[in-house]
């Protein structure tokens, strides 16, 4: 076991342990809190996997920006610490139903899937090249993107907005 | 062979591997005696009162808002200002033009006074002509973690 397989099952483990804390904690908060861990270990398991851009783009957008909203969003209701959660177990034959079904698919796409194991301990850094891309092809879905993401900020202030009286 | 995100790496071991160090090795030099002033929760001298998990005001939520927005932005500005050189004048007109429809969006935020701050009008204080009650001692009893 190289290192490389050292520091992908200590992100691996990490993504695991927070996300079941997520799931099963009873106080929103630290549910919220522990959040910022799963998503941190995805980060971590994009770097390892190459996608160095996308691991950036994790920390920042998901870890920086969506989990302080959700965190906003928590903060934001009225009785933080009186609500109540349901973790217990509810619905188990639709549930196991509905994941037996999802796992299926999941398997059968890992097993159909050629995966390339290619050593992936020195790859270029993808930046340049996505880049490169969105300069070129991707130029319009560029331009498109800053629309969406004007579309996406009038939107949310306008629901957002306090009513004036 | 040491990549920069193997650094990065190092550097979280190390945040995350210090703060405990520290506070188990400062545990057997610094001198325990705690008293029920010292364990209380230390807000800015102030004695705590109430939850400290509060209903937070709604404009830092719309604040968050705007801020992921202009994040997802800066993000996708980071591979375009590697490369727009190699592209020249088109390659700078392509990331001008997305600045500019995002600084559309900001105006508008600005205009519609999304980025002000609401002040709550400040209450004058009653004065009563009762004479504040006595403040209890403070007691320094040896207490038991």
């Amino acid at each position: 076991m190289s290192l490389y397989d050292i520091i992908f099952y200590l992100f691996a483990l990490l993504v695991l342990v927070s996300a079941f804390i997520t799931v099963t904690s009873k106080n929103i908060v630290h549910s919220a809190f522990s959040l910022m861990f799963t998503l941190f270990g995805v980060a971590g398991i994009y770097v390892l996997l190459g996608a160095d851009f996308l691991g950036v783009v994790q920390l920042l957008v998901y870890v920086g920006g969506i989990l302080i909203l959700m965190i906003f969003g928590v903060m934001m209701t009225n009785e933080i610490t009186n609500v109540d959660i349901k973790t217990g177990t509810t619905q188990v034959v639709p549930a196991i139903i509905g994941v037996g079904l999802f796992a299926g698919a999941l398997t059968s796409m890992m097993l159909r899937t050629g995966w390339n194991s290619q050593p992936s301990e020195n790859m270029d850094t993808t930046t340049y090249a996505i880049g490169k891309l969105l300069l070129t092809e991707y130029v319009l879905i560029f331009e498109l993107l800053g629309m969406l993401l004007l579309v996406a900020l009038i939107g949310a202030a306008s629901v957002a907005r306090k009513e004036k009286e | 062979m040491l990549t920069e995100f193997g650094k990065i790496f190092i550097f979280i071991l190390l945040a995350v591997v210090f703060v405990p160090l520290i506070v188990y090795v400062a545990k057997f030099i610094r001198p325990a005696r705690p008293t029920k002033e010292k364990l209380k929760i230390y807000e800015c001298g102030e004695n705590p009162e109430g939850s400290p998990w509060i209903k937070f005001n709604i404009r830092f939520y719309v604040i968050a808002l705007i801020f992921l927005i202009f994040d997802v932005e800066v993000v996708l500005l980071f591979p375009w200002a590697l490369t727009y050189q190699d592209f020249g004048f088109y390659g700078f007109m392509v990331g001008i033009i997305f600045l500019l429809i995002l600084g559309l969006g900001m105006a508008y935020e600005w205009r519609k006074g999304d980025l002000e701050w609401e002040r709550p009008k400040p209450i004058p204080p009653i004065l009563d002509d009762e004479p504040p009650a006595e403040n209890e001692e403070l007691k320094e009893e040896s207490l038991t973690i």
